[in-house]
């Protein structure tokens, strides 16, 4: 058995540490509550633009536009939403796995854009180029800073050196449900049930001015958006998942120190038994 | 007049700005000013920095929106904007400082001054006086 004073510090040293996961998770609510109210408020947005593109690009059928069409040469990116910091559970490396499972992104073809440390030290580790590192966007992530990252790879995908543009981040469904997503942005791809859900109501779209012009303008905002909102669900999954870590680490500490505490008990009454029993045989040798 | 009502919403990154019925509803787009009634012809629009005059039963309101598009459906119309403001959220202050600024960037025609972008920031700053004044 373990010495009174070893148990002691053991003890110490785990409540400490449960101070401060402690902290963590009320830290970690506060935040959640605000970014859970942000993103509430995104939400709209965000479909509303997601369902708009789509049923223009349903309606408008024969437009050839680069950014609507497949290509072969260049490399995928991969717009990849974590946090800066650690201790939320799965959160960082669900994204990373994310990533590693998708057959269709290999080190070799693909280039990683991220924003958030976390992912980015686990796609170098195991070997994947990354493009450029945004990261402080993480801090507080506004629409300007989507804007600018929109941006450059569009620029990267309008000189051809990037074929398709995804986005991988984690959906925040509710306070204790996150999923990590993958979502294809350029080119845009729309998928069968949604062409179902449309193909009754067959109006033809105009545009103005003419439609390539129309998408010219359009499909950059879309990426835009759906990369803010996507950053604005991450910030509030990352503090959901942080809270859930943080609150089983504290009722995990809460558990050994029951135990430390049962066991530093056991070995006092030990301690003391043993000192009374060799006062008595000391008196009886006397005696 | 309750028949030639149909649905308007505004919708930013951040809020849902406006949505409710209007007889029509008047915007800028990059084509020119335009109005919108009802039963209009399915149209993609983009929107150009301007005002937008909304035409409810008994009063008009209006608000700067600044960039995005619309989508103008027979019974619905959908702002799409990144940016969307009320007259009363409007600093004018500012707003003028924007415009002084914006019009000393494009006289000084610096090489490094991005020139598009100056202009579209004096546009703003004057959709936002314009709205006020």
């Amino acid at each position: 058995m373990a010495s009174m004073r070893d148990i002691k510090r053991r003890r110490t040293s785990i409540s400490s540490t449960q101070q401060i996961t402690k902290a963590m998770k009320l830290v970690s609510t506060v935040k959640l509550q605000k970014a859970k109210s942000h993103a509430e408020s995104t939400t709209p947005y965000f479909n509303y633009m997601y369902n708009t593109v789509c049923s223009m690009l349903l309606k408008t059928k024969n437009i050839h536009h680069p950014y609507l069409e497949k290509r072969e040469e260049g490399k995928k990116a991969v717009i990849v939403i974590s946090s800066n910091r650690g201790l939320a559970g799965g959160y960082n490396s669900n994204i990373v796995k994310l990533i590693r499972d998708d057959e269709r992104f290999t080190p070799e073809n693909s280039v990683m854009y991220c924003i958030g440390h976390k992912a980015m030290e686990g796609l170098t580790h195991r070997g994947y180029v990354v493009g450029c590192d945004e990261s402080d966007v993480m801090e507080a992530p506004t629409y300007e800073d989507a804007a600018r990252v929109c941006g450059m790879l569009l620029e990267a995908y309008a000189a051809g050196e990037i074929s398709e543009i995804h986005l991988a981040y984690t959906h925040f469904k509710n306070t204790v449900v996150h999923v990590p997503t993958m979502l294809q942005l350029l080119p845009v791809d729309i998928t069968a049930e949604e062409q179902e859900e449309t193909a009754s109501d067959n109006v033809l779209m105009n545009f103005e001015p003419n439609a390539e012009e129309a998408i010219n303008m359009i499909i950059p905002k879309y990426v835009t958006s759906l990369l803010y909102g996507a950053l604005i669900e991450a910030v509030a999954s990352e503090n959901g998942a942080r809270m859930q870590a943080m609150d089983s680490a504290t009722s995990n500490a809460e558990e050994m120190i029951d135990k430390l505490t049962l066991s530093y008990n056991r070995a006092r009454q030990g301690s003391i038994t043993q000192e009374l029993t060799e006062i008595i045989a000391g008196a009886e040798a006397i005696s | 007049m309750a028949d030639n009502n149909f649905k308007v919403e505004i919708i930013t990154p951040d809020r849902i700005f406006y949505s409710g019925d209007a007889s029509m509803v008047e915007f800028n787009t990059t084509e020119g000013e335009i109005g919108v009634y009802k039963n209009h012809v399915p149209t993609t629009v983009v929107l150009a920095p301007g005002v937008v005059t909304i035409h409810e039963e008994g009063e008009n309101k209006k608000a700067a929106v600044h960039s995005g598009f619309a989508e103008i459906l027979n019974e619905k119309v959908t702002l799409l904007a990144e940016i969307a403001e009320w007259p009363d959220e409007i600093d004018v202050e500012r707003a003028k400082a924007a415009e002084a600024r914006a019009n000393e960037r494009i006289s000084r025609k610096d090489a490094d001054v991005d020139l598009k972008r100056a202009e579209l920031a004096l546009r703003r700053s004057l959709v936002r006086q314009s709205l006020i004044g």
